[in-house]
């Protein structure tokens, strides 16, 4: 093995879990404030990416122009979302919520393909397609600033738990009852976090879109979040960006090393071998707090 | 009206604890079950061939998954995984030379295992998590099989199946296939039916409710959770074998995909959860629904020469699927099942509307 194609790969690989990490740190964030682990994040990160090209391609809007319409939209049907969906499942089981989440994700995936027509779309925000040479090493131009894009809306979220906003709700998510009795509305508080989680998923939609182009494949983002949510541990965000350096890592590594030998395909499993073993050895992550229940 | 029980005195606890108490019930369930044994003989081929017994099988599995997502509360994303292994295995076997009665069994027991061992994440972490571990499983056994030569024959093959008998009747044509399956849905849906008047089903309904609780009144929760593991994988391995060798009769790894998975999970929730009748409603309504929605909106492109797109055509039964998964939940968590319990509570009290059952 080369000393140049392992770098090659490893940093192609950390700039690319990075991107990974902007899904999973929606998760997160929905996680963080009410305990709900969304399974529709994936659809979400590809209804951004078909909103961003809707306002381009359809409605003739510049791209600077078109990619915050698009946050503001889904900001607005993330808040939708909690309110008509979500809110109304409160009280019930888990697993119920769970589903929920699920249909919503197949759902999406039937409905924007459906309406927008399942070829590929092109999202062109202005990043060239020529690969960048760094003495030797060959790198994706779209990933090297779609992974640090992502490097700094993470820190961005992380700051954003430390301001008054955040305070809130890291107390609704302590403890949602004792939030209510101190004067916080919960119920905007959770909404917020589903707005933002949106917005999240809407870059990387946008910015994996800009990548490999607009279709229904963006949902499949979906398994490699939860590898990296759960690795990092559900509630924790600097555990996202950890995480997620380490799924890229171990996914770019393993397609460049195993998949010559095992005959391809590794791409998909590193995600489900990441996350049985984390479940297996560390079930809180690498950084979550140990709070799940154990019977 | 029609479920009368005016007249109907259980003198004996035996006749309170019957499976049907109502005389009605007792002979719709038997009437049902004479239809589904004339099946054959009544209806068209075309129609056995397409509907009844895809129905009978998917409703099989479905009964499998709803006795683990149901009856003990644990989620499962990855049963069409499950249902590989047994088919995979199965198939094997029976082109070793192995009788087919065996290789169900045996596809089922290792459908067990291997369930059972991604099940055991489901004793150290629950709800969400095993949702995320069953998930990794579709995955990882999808892997599995596509990687294995040994196992799929190579990328993109198909295994034929051979042709096989099961207790003395060689399985070719249709009828016999038919019967098959038909055997099978029935000792599953005996086995659902009964299991939960037993002492196994009724710790599993607490480990359901609530696990410490359970294990407060002395049900070992790790046991039954296992349990209720290796039960629907067990299932779940024989109605895959079934599959492959009924209705498939060559499989390859794409036919086992999350999308069969998913479709079991909307299957049992769109039924109702925990619910045996349930399992065949859910089963025909995602079956069926999205044939019947794409036959309409082709009818109503050819009609009224509305433009629907292929594209807005091949995406409908995802957006059924979705659609009904969070319809239900929303307004009918409890699914067909309780529609239909509804529908008979009425005609039960009628005409006294607010009277209770």
């Amino acid at each position: 093995m080369d000393m140049l194609l392992l770098a090659e790969l490893s940093i192609n690989g950390v700039f690319v879990g990075l991107m990974y990490a902007l899904v999973a740190a929606g998760i997160v964030l929905i996680y963080k404030t009410s305990g709900i682990a969304n399974l529709a994040q994936g659809a979400l990160a590809m209804m951004g990416g078909y909103a961003a090209w809707a306002f381009t391609a359809m409605v003739g809007l510049p791209i600077w122009l078109a990619i915050p319409i698009a946050l503001a939209v889904m900001f607005l049907a993330g808040v939708a979302l909690e309110r008509f969906a979500l809110r109304r499942m409160v009280g019930q089981p888990i697993i119920m919520v769970i589903m929920l989440t699920l249909g919503l994700e197949i759902m999406l995936r039937g409905v924007l393909p459906g309406l927008f027509g399942s070829a590929v779309k092109r999202l062109d925000v202005g990043i060239p397609n020529t690969p960048l040479f760094l003495g030797d090493l060959f790198l994706n131009r779209a990933t090297l600033i779609g992974g640090s894009v992502s490097f700094v809306l993470i820190l961005l979220a992380i700051a954003f738990f430390n301001s008054r906003l955040g305070i809130i709700m890291r107390a609704v998510s302590d403890d949602q009852s004792a939030s209510w009795s101190v004067g916080i509305r919960v119920e905007r508080a959770i909404a917020i976090a589903w707005g933002l989680s949106a917005m999240m998923a809407t870059t990387a939609g946008v910015l994996w879109g800009a990548t490999q182009g607009v279709d229904w494949s963006l949902s499949l983002l979906l398994i490699k979040a939860l590898a990296i949510a759960i690795l990092g541990g559900l509630d924790s965000l600097p555990g996202v960006l950890i995480a997620g350096i380490i799924v890229g890592l171990a996914e770019s590594l393993a397609t460049g090393i195993l998949d010559p030998i095992v005959g391809g395909g590794t791409r998909d499993v590193v995600a489900s071998v990441i996350i049985v073993l984390t479940l297996l050895l560390r079930p809180h992550g690498l950084f979550g707090r140990e709070h799940i229940e154990r019977v | 009206m029609f479920y009368r029980r005016a007249g109907i005195r259980h003198t004996r606890y035996q006749d309170e604890r019957q499976l049907w108490p109502l005389p009605f019930d007792r002979r719709l369930a038997i009437l049902i079950f004479l239809l589904a044994l004339a099946a054959p003989f009544i209806v068209d081929r075309l129609y056995l061939v397409s509907y009844l017994l895809p129905w009978i099988i998917w409703s099989t599995a479905a009964l499998g998954l709803n006795f683990l997502m149901g009856g003990a509360g644990q989620i499962h994303l990855g049963y069409g995984a499950v249902m590989a292994i047994g088919a995979y295995c199965s198939v094997h076997m029976v082109r070793a030379g192995v009788p087919f009665e065996i290789a169900m069994i045996a596809g089922g027991l290792l459908s067990a295992a291997v369930g059972m061992i991604f099940g055991a994440a489901a004793l150290r972490v629950k709800g969400l998590y095993l949702a995320m571990a069953t998930l990794a499983m579709q995955y990882i056994v999808d892997f599995v099989i596509i990687q294995f030569p040994a196992i799929s024959g190579g990328t993109q093959a198909t295994i034929q199946v051979p042709r096989v008998s099961f207790l003395g009747v060689p399985i070719v044509g249709d009828r016999p296939t038919y019967y098959v399956a038909l055997f099978v849905c029935v000792v599953v849906t005996l086995f659902m039916l009964n299991v939960r008047r037993s002492s196994f089903g009724r710790a599993l309904a607490a480990v359901r409710e609530k696990d410490y609780a359970a294990a407060v009144i002395g049900v070992n929760t790790f046991r039954y959770k296992l349990l209720a593991f290796w039960v629907s994988s067990f299932i779940g391995g024989v109605v895959g074998s079934v599959l492959a060798v009924c209705y498939y009769r060559a499989i390859s790894p794409d036919q086992f995909h999350l999308d069969l998975s998913i479709s079991l999970v909307a299957m049992v929730i769109v039924g109702g959860l925990g619910s045996v009748l349930g399992s065949f409603f859910g089963a025909a309504l995602i079956l069926f629904a999205p044939i019947l929605l794409n036959q309409f909106v082709g009818f109503l492109s050819s009609e009224f020469g509305l433009a629907i797109t292929s594209d807005l055509r091949s995406h409908l039964p995802l957006m059924l699927y979705g659609a009904m998964i969070v319809g239900f939940l929303l307004w009918e968590p409890l699914g067909l099942a309780k529609i239909y319990a509804n529908m008979r509570n009425y005609f039960l009290v009628w005409p006294f509307r607010h009277a209770r059952q």
